[in-house]
Order: structure tokens, then sequence, then C-alpha cells
């Protein structure tokens, strides 16, 4: 019981004189521990040759790689799912315990996982992988949101961009670790090509890093301010010093407005990050480059990687940067700015204009970062500190939506394309072009965004976290 | 209408600065060498 005790949310509650900028390392261990979520992909080629024990060669029980895409897509439903629910919970027991249960999901997910691939058996691995570790990802994503609003009510784009920059960061340190486990692992001699022993390893690294944040989170006492600080010095009317309940929140058309930004903003970012490695090699082939001229596919691989770090400079950028330009302004430049650069990208593709063409992608790219780490800041803005952990993880089924949107609708405008004998750029012409239609969505969605009727505001003062002990 | 500031921070606790220092090495250390793996890799883009 007392083990329990020290997770509870009265047990961290920070002293006079807690230094604030201890907690986004907090944070940042525990993105960047689920951010491993988008480097599964280095297992899928191992994964799918257990039995044949060759890559290169699977044997016919050998898992397809469309069976091993489900468990990526079973993870990214089940964040989106159980942030949406969880999501009050957190805002009661407070970060600590709910980062203690994303730890012990994420890592158990990858235990039983490892169990799955001894075994042979796909259904544990989805189990595994995909839904205890999917539960463990969706809390752990929302789980220092809101305290760190609370510790940065000055610079809350600043707080949640570098919590949420750790989740872009998490799979740049999670793909050479897993390859070089798997290599260690495999000649070894561990059998499974040392799958499952890097999932174990993995799981036993996530746990311990993850306790990095578990013990050093802490919420500030109800009545800290940084200080000198002045809330809303903008004076914007669409920073709120009232606060609006996670329940509540879901009856204002402000909510719905921001799931739309949050959806097209993410869908058409994925349009691009699904289909970077294929766009690029396509659009600028040997037979459109001149032969030797050409982008390889080691070359399309460094262009993926590129995309990586814009993504993560993105979420740290924009959002530091909505802090002084504001949530609304930021939203329009991702979108008016996003419109005219996809319209842009055929062009540069017919015109063999590659550097350009790179330069357009990672501009559009740091956006789709930016949009995930700047929504907490607006929706703290437009709903108050209260509970926004919670609203936020019910917003984020905005994402889950995305996650099968967005591959959907490119997959099917390239296909029918190429159906139409289009090649190279021109076969992805009318996939950019329907992304930059979906932002003028956004764009209108965001443009709607209005201060929040005062009739959803809880009535008097309320606690931080209600309910806490 | 905007509640008055409210300012009840106390001066931070000396040596706390250390310690902020060594819980970023924590996790910058491990996000810059993610970081300088993927630059690598990003460069055979320009080869």
């Amino acid at each position: 019981m007392a083990e329990a005790s020290l997770l509870d949310r009265s047990r961290t509650v920070a002293g006079p004189g807690y230094n604030r900028w201890l907690i986004p390392p907090a944070a940042l261990a525990i993105h960047l521990a689920i951010g491993q979520a988008y480097a599964f992909s280095v297992f899928k080629k191992p994964l799918g040759a257990l039995i044949s024990g060759d890559p290169a060669a699977p044997a016919a029980a050998d898992w397809t790689p469309t069976q091993l895409g489900i468990i990526f897509s079973i993870a990214i439903v089940l964040l989106g799912l159980s942030a949406a629910i969880f999501g009050k919970w957190l805002e009661r027991v407070g970060p600590r315990k709910a980062m203690m249960a994303s730890a012990l999901c994420f890592s158990g997910g990858f235990f039983i996982a490892a169990l799955g691939v001894h075994l042979h058996n796909l259904w544990i691995v989805y189990f595994g992988y995909g839904v205890v570790g999917g539960i463990g990802l969706g809390i752990g994503y929302i789980s220092p949101v809101s305290t760190l609003i609370k510790w940065f009510p000055d610079r809350r784009g600043v707080a949640t961009g570098m919590a949420i920059m750790g989740f872009g960061g998490g799979a740049m340190i999670a793909s050479p670790l897993s390859v070089a486990l798997m290599d260690h692992f495999k000649t070894s001699g561990t059998g499974t090509l040392g799958v499952a022993a890097t999932f174990l390893t993995l799981g036993v690294i996530y746990l311990l890093f993850m306790q990095f944040g578990v013990w050093t989170i802490r919420v500030p006492a109800d009545d800290w301010a940084p200080a000198g600080y002045v809330p809303n010095p903008q004076h914007s009317a669409l920073i709120t010093s009232s606060n609006v309940s996670a329940d509540n929140a879901l009856k204002t058309p402000q909510f719905w407005l921001l799931w739309v930004v949050l959806l097209t903003n993410v869908t058409a970012g994925i349009g691009v990050l699904e289909t970077a490695s294929p766009l690029i090699q396509e659009s600028f082939s040997d037979a459109v480059m001149g032969a030797g001229r050409g982008v390889t596919a080691a070359a399309a691989a460094g262009f993926v990687g590129l995309l990586s770090l814009f993504n993560l400079l993105g979420r740290f950028f924009w959002s530091s940067a909505s802090d002084k330009m504001g949530r609304k302004t930021t939203y329009a430049i991702y979108f008016g700015l996003g419109i005219l650069l996809y319209a842009l990208i055929p062009t540069l593709g017919r015109n063999t204009q590659l550097a350009l063409y790179v330069g357009v992608a990672c501009v559009i790219i740091s956006m789709y970062g930016g949009g995930f780490a700047t929504i907490p800041a607006y929706l703290s803005d437009l709903f108050g500190k209260y509970q926004v952990g919670a609203i936020h993880g019910r917003l984020l089924t905005a994402w889950s939506t995305a996650g099968v949107l967005g591959p959907l609708i490119v997959n099917f405008l390239h296909e029918s394309r190429k159906a139409e004998g289009f090649t190279g750029a021109a076969a992805y012409q009318t996939v950019f072009y329907a992304m930059a239609g979906l932002l003028v969505v956004g764009l209108l969605a965001n443009f709607a965004v209005t201060a929040v009727n005062e009739k959803y505001n809880e009535k008097g003062p309320v606690k931080a976290e209600p309910g806490g002990h | 209408m905007n509640q008055p500031p409210v300012s009840s921070a106390t001066p931070e606790t000396p040596g706390s600065g250390g310690a902020v220092f060594l819980a970023w090495a924590f996790v910058g250390i491990p996000l810059l060498w993610g970081v300088s793996q993927t630059f690598i890799k990003a460069l055979d883009l320009f080869k």
C-alpha cells in the first residue's frame, strides 16, 4: 500500500522552490519512450521471415506484410481510444500514477509480444504490442500535457512542444537501437532472428527509462504561478481564464472545429509521410532525371530521415512560435502556407526541381509536427487548464481517424492515376491537390473558432484535479 | 473576466540547477544520439 500511495497525486505536489525546468525532461522521458511506435517498421522484415530465417525469402507459413501492418494500426487506434477513455482518470489520479500505468502497459506489451514471437502466434503479438502497448501509448501521450500547461501558463506552447517533440524523437532512438539489438541477438543465436530477445530488452530499457519521468514529475500547488505571471498578456478573447470540463467541452462547437483542424492537418501530413520513399524515387527516377542521376533507395531513405528531423524540429519551433503569434494565427499559417506548398509540389516534380521539392516537403512536415504540438496549448487557451488533459485525449481520436483515412485517400488516388496511365510525379498529382483541398477545410474550421460560450464554464473556482487525494 | 495575477512563486532551491542539468542530460543524450544517426542517414540524399 505504501508503494501505491507514492503514486498518488497528493505525493507529487511540488514543495516551495521546486524548479519547473525539471518537468519537461520528465515528460520527455515518457514521450521519447513511446515514440518508439513510429520505428516499428524496422521489425517488419524480420518478423515476416521467422519461419524461413531469411528476410529475403519468406516461407509460405511466414506472416505477410499486411498481417504485420495490422500490429501498428491496432496500436495507433488504441492510442486514440485509450487517450479518450482514460483522460478523466488521469486528471483525477495525477500524472505520476498515469505515467506508471503507461510504463507498465508499454513495456508489458513488449514482453507479451516477445512471447508471441517465440511461439509464432500473431494474435499474441496483436494483443501485446497492439492492444496492451497501444493503451500504454495513449495514457503516456497525454499524461504530462496538463501538468506541463499548469507549470508553464506563460509558455504553454514551448512546454508542450518540448514534450511532444519527444514523440517525434523517440523513433530516431528506437530505430538504430532496435537494429543494433537484433544484429547482436541474431549472432548470439537466440533464435527468431533476434526479434524476441530485442522485444524483451526494449521492454526492460523502456520500463527503466520511463521511471525517470514517473519519479521526477511533480504538479504545482493550486495557488502556484510563475513569478511575475500575468494571465493573457495579449488580451485575446481566445484565451480564457475560466474552465470547461471535458464533458462540457464535447458539447461546444469549438471542440469539434479543433477536431476537424487536427484531422485535416494530420491526414495531409500522413499523405506525404506514407509515400515519402516511393514518391521521391518515382518522381525523380533515372527515367526522369537521366541514367545514373535518379534518386536511389538509399537516398530515398535519407529523404525519409530528413522529414523525420523536420517533423521533430517543427514540433518545438511552431509550438513555441504560437506563444507569440497566438494559436489561431499559427494554424492559419499551417493551412494557408500548406495549401500553397501542397499545390506547388506536383509542379516542382514535373519540372524536376529536386532541391526545392525536398525543401518544400520539409516545411510541410514541420507544420504537420507543429500541428500535434500546438493543439494542447490551443485547447488550454479555449477551455482552461482544469481538464485539458482529458479534452486533449478525446481530441486525439482525430489522429486515429486520420491514421486510417490518410493512407486510404493516398493509395486510392495514386492507384487511380496509375490506372489512367500516369507515371512518376504525375501519378501523385491528384494526391497533393486533394491534400491541399483538405487543408482548405481545415483553414475554414480554424477560421470559425471563437471564444467558448460562458454557459459551458464551470461555476466557481475549480481544483486543478478534482477528486485528487 | 481576467483573474488577478497570482504569484506564490518562491526562489528555486539552491543547487536545483545541477539537478536540471542532469535531468536534461538524461533525456538529451539519447535524443542527440538518435538525431545524429538520422542526420547521417539523411546525408545519403545529398550524395
